[in-house]
């Protein structure tokens, strides 16, 4: 079984290093939201300061949006799916390794990017940790959560708008604890309760997402 | 083996078919008939799991196939419309990555051979996505082929395959069955078994 789930996470990341092109178009968005905002709103160190934790989370998850769509568009227009789903094993650790996978591919890049980019906002060493820290244990959740609005949208016309629709009101708690686990370190009052709220949702994400995701893309493959 | 009781199907408010049933054991195989639009691939997918009838049950060794789904997705093989090859591997990768799937180990001389027998010999190294459409479904063939699976249930096989095609999966599938496999299908073309008459079921009529 967990020989299964390697199989789908590796196959997906081989699949990613031969489309290059697909992978890097998420990875450039990101940097260039995130950059067009102390451009646009001006050099005031300050406000930077201010806004900085909350534009990062924000182009993080319109980043992860961006290739959600295709998680599992593409296996179900060449049959791949189809040969997946009547695999021996269950649904769920399909699911579960393709959200997997799209994290190693879309979520640790943005891991590693998001420190330099925290340093266009005035963000201090301590703060810049915790934003690693914090996206860290969120973008796994914005994987999961997102692979069920996938699933949901697979074979619509015009499914990469709804599922921003919705999935964006579940990334919601994410965003705010988040977001918030920085600020908590910039204003002095400590990140702790943000980062352990944050936890327990992609505890609670890992649990269902999986599940709920397999339900979804049964339905919507019939 | 597999046998199919009273199953209707679907599609919107249209009734496909209904009271449709058969029973296929060792060595014996299926034609499905029927026009356009009259259900044949909604079957095939009723019967490989895919797709759930809107009554009545397909049963594997007795069991019904959603609760002997492990041993059913083991024991079956399935090409449909699309071929199940991924455009950016190349047609080794594709057979290998889908057998560690399906939970089996497929060395790379069984994989090569399987190709060859398809007569992909010259294009082991290439990516899928300048093959030409017969010889993608060729791909998927050999994937059959290495698959090993019992029962093949297989959707238009013969679409866009040259005449020689056409032969090797006449032979292919008049093989298996021979050898006590099972097989279902659907064609429009005229299918030359030599000497093996299958079973026919018509949809729709």
């Amino acid at each position: 079984m967990l020989k299964f789930l390697f199989t789908v996470i590796r196959r997906d990341v081989l699949l990613a290093a031969r489309r290059r092109g697909d992978w890097l178009t998420a990875q450039f968005f990101f940097v260039m939201v995130v950059s067009m905002f102390p451009l646009g709103v001006g050099p005031e160190p300050g406000m930077l300061r201010t806004i900085g934790p909350g534009v990062v989370w924000v182009a993080a998850l319109l980043a992860s949006l961006l290739s959600l769509e295709r998680l599992f568009a593409d296996d179900y227009r060449d049959g791949t799916l189809e040969q997946m789903l009547l695999s021996p094993y269950p649904t769920t650790l399909l699911t579960l390794g393709k959200a997997i996978a799209h994290w190693i591919i879309n979520g640790i890049p943005l891991l590693l990017i998001a420190p330099l980019l925290g340093v266009q906002f005035n963000l201090p060493a301590e703060a810049l940790w915790i934003l690693v820290l914090s996206l860290a244990i969120g973008t796994p959740i914005l994987s999961l959560l997102g692979s069920i609005g996938a699933a949901l949208t697979l074979g619509l016309r015009g499914g990469g708008a709804l599922v921003t629709l919705l999935i964006m009101p579940l990334y919601v708690p994410a965003l705010i604890f988040g977001a918030g686990a920085v600020e908590g370190v910039l204003s002095g009052t400590g990140s702790e309760a943000h980062l352990s709220l944050l936890g327990a949702f992609l505890m609670m994400s890992l649990l269902l997402a999986p599940w709920v995701s397999a339900m979804a893309l049964k339905v919507s493959v019939e | 083996m597999l046998t199919a009781n009273e199953l209707a199907c679907e599609r919107g408010e249209r009734l496909l078919f209904k009271n449709l049933g058969f029973e296929l054991g060792h060595g014996e195989a299926l034609l499905v008939r029927g026009g356009n639009g009259h259900g044949k691939t909604s079957l095939l997918r009723i019967l490989c799991g895919l797709s759930v009838p809107a009554a009545g049950v397909v049963r594997w060794r007795g069991d019904s196939i959603s609760r002997a789904h492990e041993q059913y997705g083991r024991e079956m093989a399935y090409i449909g419309h699309a071929n199940g090859i991924k455009d950016d591997l190349t047609p080794i990768e594709n057979l290998r990555i889908a057998a560690a799937l399906d939970g089996r180990v497929l060395d790379d001389a069984t994989a090569t051979a399987a190709l060859e027998q398809v007569g992909l010999s010259r294009c082991v190294d290439l990516p899928a996505r300048v093959l030409s459409f017969g010889q993608r479904r060729r791909v998927a063939l050999a994937g059959l082929m290495t698959a090993g699976a019992l029962l093949w249930i297989l959707d238009e096989p013969l679409t866009g395959l040259d005449a020689n095609g056409v032969a090797m999966v006449e032979q292919l599938i008049r093989n298996h069955v021979v050898a006590g496999g099972l097989a279902i299908m659907t064609t429009h073309q005229p299918l030359a078994l030599n000497g093996l008459t299958p079973k026919i079921l018509s949809v729709g009529d």
